[in-house]
């Protein structure tokens, strides 16, 4: 039971990161914006909420502050993609070498220093219950930030107006621009918001995950969480269930080597890129309720052209 | 007009003329690196082994270095880089930069190259690379002394030669203090992913080990093992910041000497291109101070390096049985030849577990 536990533990720990990075994507691709630069604004995110925390001593402005570095870096992609109209894939992938350089830079100062990470919730009674006590009352705040983030933006995408709008600029940019919405305006937000999440997913892994800053220690996480946007058809119902059962599939690799199961190790490493593959041919092959891409994902626009 | 465009022509030539007696003056030596040069680990290392040169030879030679550099056809492109930008001396510090490495040096024949861990050599390409498997047989003295449990946990990168041999040199001495001494491998696939590193940390801890090893760079494992109340050892670096009451010892990568020596003899003339593997005894690693433990335990510890470094105690001493039971072949007299522990690719018994792709 103790070990079912800390199994479930550690695939929340891993899950999370991705679910907030991919959240804050899914929003930039429904409103029609492909930002790839996922990796390089978390990892400018990790520097700055980890030199925020350590300046500081508060987890809480260390990741305000992560948040206000990855909103930065969005807001270069949206100058160059919206304002300029530059091609949104090349930004992006700009973004993200610009974003690895610039992690190196700013952390420079505080490689090797520590902090102390983010507190779990301890609530006396509940986080004592066997088994579940742990999961539902004892994580970081992170952990459940980012449950409650993406139920928002369910929320916020199906139920209200302005998601609807939103969708609508993703779906198409030119009878939405004709019925008098701020195409530019709309996606410039939403590129803003997926920076924001990105730079908190970034802060998470040195705030709390593992408690100090390398360069370089996203990992290709940010990859991970456009893919996941993909795998979960651009809908939040399914994020939730890819990005945890990435994690759980990396988790349970682990243990199950350590249990010397006879798999070879580097086949176990890919299997959370092959269940993606996998998912994405069966949801092409789906006739309905398959992709569900923005139809005017990527494309640039520009009003009264 | 035309006077003044040969006036100008004779200044640049001039200028040209100066500024490449200068250049010749100084020896240009050029670095490519795989991590980032704050990594703590294994690119910091040569980081400081490129500081000590700074340090040693002054205005005598100018050092440059690239970090982030995958490993792969883009290393070609850097290196050559470092060729063109006039680099006399190149040092390629990782594994996979052997093919491009050799590459570049067969263009450039003028150029000399020193490539850390690979076996492809040329006549202006030397290969370094130390014995750690040395280093790791004195922590698994330590491991086998430390838990109580009697399960350690290991991290591997890559089941490659340097990594397996290190796996087999710590369960060899291990079982000289508990013949039934478990040990759980987790391949973790990377070099460095510090999120990943630290998962393998909690799975194994959480399976029983209560000595954590690694083989893979960043400190993450031993801040897991340092929340969990566990010991650790550091990899390439100094790592004790991340767990003051875990560190029990750490492989310590001290290129400095290696890299003076052969600057050393560029600037001589009489650079060669060699085959280096040195171990304890040549200084191309050392252990950290042992920490954490009982006097008698460090005693041990102390004892196993003085016996290696004099050559008295060698960790792959024949026979050696490996997991089929069968005994190794010996190549080497003694004990297994270089050739064997470089090459690699078996558990010795008392593994529990399939090497991958066996």
């Amino acid at each position: 039971m103790e070990l079912v536990e800390a199994i479930i533990l550690s695939v929340l720990a891993a899950s999370t990161p991705l679910l907030i990075a991919a959240t804050g994507e899914l929003v930039t691709e429904r409103s029609g914006v492909l930002n790839l630069g996922v990796e390089g604004m978390m990892i400018v995110g990790a520097a700055c909420g980890f030199g925020g925390a350590w300046l500081t001593g508060s987890i809480f402005i260390g990741a305000l502050l992560g948040m206000v570095a990855g909103t930065l870096m969005s807001l270069i992609f949206a100058l160059m993609a919206l304002g300029l109209a530059v091609n949104q894939v090349a930004t992006g992938l700009a973004l993200t070498i610009l974003g690895v350089g610039l992690s190196g830079l700013i952390g420079a100062g505080f490689v090797g220093e520590r902090i102390t990470p983010a507190m779990h919730l301890y609530i006396p009674g509940l986080t004592d219950i066997p088994l579940i006590g742990r999961v539902l009352f004892g994580e970081d705040a992170f952990v459940y930030f980012s449950l409650a983030l993406i139920i928002g933006v369910w929320w916020f995408l199906y139920r209200t107006r302005a998601g609807l709008i939103l969708r609508a600029c993703g779906d198409n940019h030119v009878s939405a621009h004709a019925l008098g919405y701020p195409v530019l305006r709309i996606r410039t937000l939403a590129v803003m918001f997926g920076g924001a999440c990105a730079g908190l997913a970034g802060a998470y892994l040195p705030l709390a995950y593992t408690p100090f800053f390398i360069p370089g220690m996203t990992a290709g996480r940010g990859w991970i969480a456009l893919a996941l946007v993909v795998f979960a058809s651009w809908r939040p119902g399914r994020l939730v269930l890819g990005a945890y059962l990435f994690g759980a599939v990396t988790i349970l690799q682990l243990h199950a080597q350590g249990w010397g199961v006879g798999i070879p190790s580097q086949f176990m490493s890919a299997l959370p890129y092959l269940a993606t593959v996998i998912v994405l041919v069966l949801l092409s092959r789906a006739r309905t309720g398959g992709s569900t891409a923005p139809a005017a994902l990527g494309t640039v626009f520009v009003p009264d052209r | 007009m035309r006077k003044s465009l040969l006036a100008l022509a004779a200044g640049l030539l001039l200028a040209g003329s100066i500024s490449a007696a200068s250049a010749a003056d100084k020896l240009k030596v050029g670095f490519i690196y795989l991590g980032p040069i704050g990594d703590l680990g294994w690119t910091y290392q040569h980081e400081l082994a490129r500081q000590a040169l700074v340090k040693e030879y002054g205005d005598k030679i100018e050092t440059t270095y690239l970090e982030n550099v995958p490993e792969g056809p883009d290393a070609e492109r850097a290196i050559e880089q470092l060729v063109r930008a006039g680099n006399k001396l190149i040092f390629t510090t990782s594994f996979g930069y052997m093919d491009p490495t050799l590459k570049v040096a067969k263009k450039y024949p003028n150029v000399h190259f020193e490539h850390a861990t690979g076996y492809k050599r040329d006549k202006n390409m030397s290969t370094y690379s130390s014995k750690w498997y040395q280093g790791r047989y004195i922590q698994g003295l330590i491991a086998a002394k430390m838990s109580k449990s009697g399960v350690l946990g290991y991290i591997g990168s890559f089941p490659i030669p340097e990594v397996v041999s290190g796996i087999n040199a710590t369960m060899l001495a291990a079982q000289t203090i508990n013949p039934n001494i478990k040990v759980k491998i987790i391949w973790a696939n990377t070099w460095f992913d510090p999120g990943k590193e630290a998962d393998a940390a909690k799975a194994l801890i959480d399976q029983g080990a209560d000595v954590i090893m690694q083989h893979t760079d960043s400190p993450a494992a031993m801040q897991i093992a340092s929340e969990r109340g566990k010991f650790a050892f550091g990899q390439d670096s100094e790592m004790i910041k991340f767990g003051p009451k875990t560190q029990l010892t750490s492989i310590l990568d001290t290129w400095a000497p290696y890299y003076i020596a052969r600057v050393k003899a560029e600037l001589d003339g009489t650079w060669k291109s060699e085959d280096v593997w040195g171990g304890l005894d040549s200084h191309m690693f050392a252990m950290a101070p042992y920490t954490n433990m009982p006097d008698d335990v460090k005693k041990i510890a102390e004892d196993a390096q003085a016996a290696i470094s004099a050559g008295k105690l060698h960790p792959f001493k024949c026979p050696v049985v490996g997991q089929d039971g069968k005994e190794i072949e010996c190549k080497g007299g003694a004990n297994l030849a270089d050739g064997q522990i470089l090459g690699m690719n078996f558990y010795v018994k008392g593994i529990d577990d399939k090497l991958p792709g066996k």
